[in-house]
């Protein structure tokens, strides 16, 4: 489950004639409200002061984001 | 009725003097996928959707104000004292025009917000799907929105803020679960 990246990558067609210099690969999120399904019982629980700090209990719900250039 | 707590959800810094990024906050307070319209959705549809699932549009509800209030304090602390010609300078003149310093409900563009950004179809699963969307598109404009700051410290709650999207999409998600089951139909053989 940690294995798996939140981001999914593709490739967008580049045309001979863009105007602008291309940007190749574009990404976007897939946090994982998209997989869980039904939340199962008993899942690991963030310490408190960690909860807050995630903004989420559940660290299977944790969904980090770093800014884009 | 409520029971109001005089503090944030969580805590809001602003580091960083730039009124130009309360321009674009205000997308989240007064936009078609900002705070308000989440909120008064939510509270709205609760009336007309089936008994287990009235709690969580309360909660969920309750929760888009504070993160109202949120949104309110970054924008109020941006632009507070922000002169005149900076406010022009960051795009807010149009906004200085018609409301000096004081917050309003409308998006990034100055355009106000109307009812007919939110919806209560009746249909349960109808309604959920919508907020379901309303949270995706929600959890998409934080994202934009901390792509175009530096401040880390406002990156900090506007990251709160995305995660809170998440959470509430995977809740409304369950919602639709739970109406999916056919636990309480009556079995005839």
């Amino acid at each position: 489950m940690k294995a798996f990246t939140q981001t999914r990558v593709w490739y967008p067609f580049i045309g001979p004639f863009d105007p602008c210099p291309p940007i190749r690969v574009k990404t976007y999120s897939t946090p994982p409200q998209l997989f869980l399904g039904f939340q199962p019982p008993q899942l690991p629980q963030n310490s408190l002061p960690e909860a807050l700090r995630q903004g989420t209990l559940w660290p299977a719900l944790y969904s980090p984001y770093e800014p884009q250039p | 009725m409520w029971v109001y707590e005089k503090k944030l959800q969580y805590p809001v810094r602003v580091s960083k003097c730039d009124p130009r990024m309360a321009k674009y906050l205000i997308e989240q307070y007064g936009g078609a996928d900002g705070e308000l319209a989440a909120a008064l959705r939510y509270l709205n549809q609760r009336y007309t959707i089936p008994d287990k699932v009235i709690g969580l549009l309360t909660d969920i509800g309750t929760e888009e104000f504070a993160h109202l209030e949120m949104i309110a304090t970054m924008v109020y602390k941006l632009t507070k004292d922000a002169t005149v010609e900076q406010l022009k300078e960051a795009g807010l003149g149009d906004h200085y025009a018609n409301h000096d310093r004081a917050l309003f409900y409308n998006n990034a563009a100055g355009v106000p917000w109307t009812a007919a950004y939110i919806q209560a179809k009746g249909d349960p699963i109808a309604d959920l799907y919508e907020d379901i969307a309303a949270e995706e598109k929600a959890r998409a404009t934080y994202q934009w929105l901390i792509d175009m700051t530096d401040d880390v410290d406002l990156q900090d709650s506007l990251k709160f803020l995305r995660e809170r999207e998440v959470v509430h999409s995977q809740r409304f998600r369950e919602a639709v679960e739970i109406l999916k089951m056919e636990r309480d139909r009556k079995q005839i053989f």
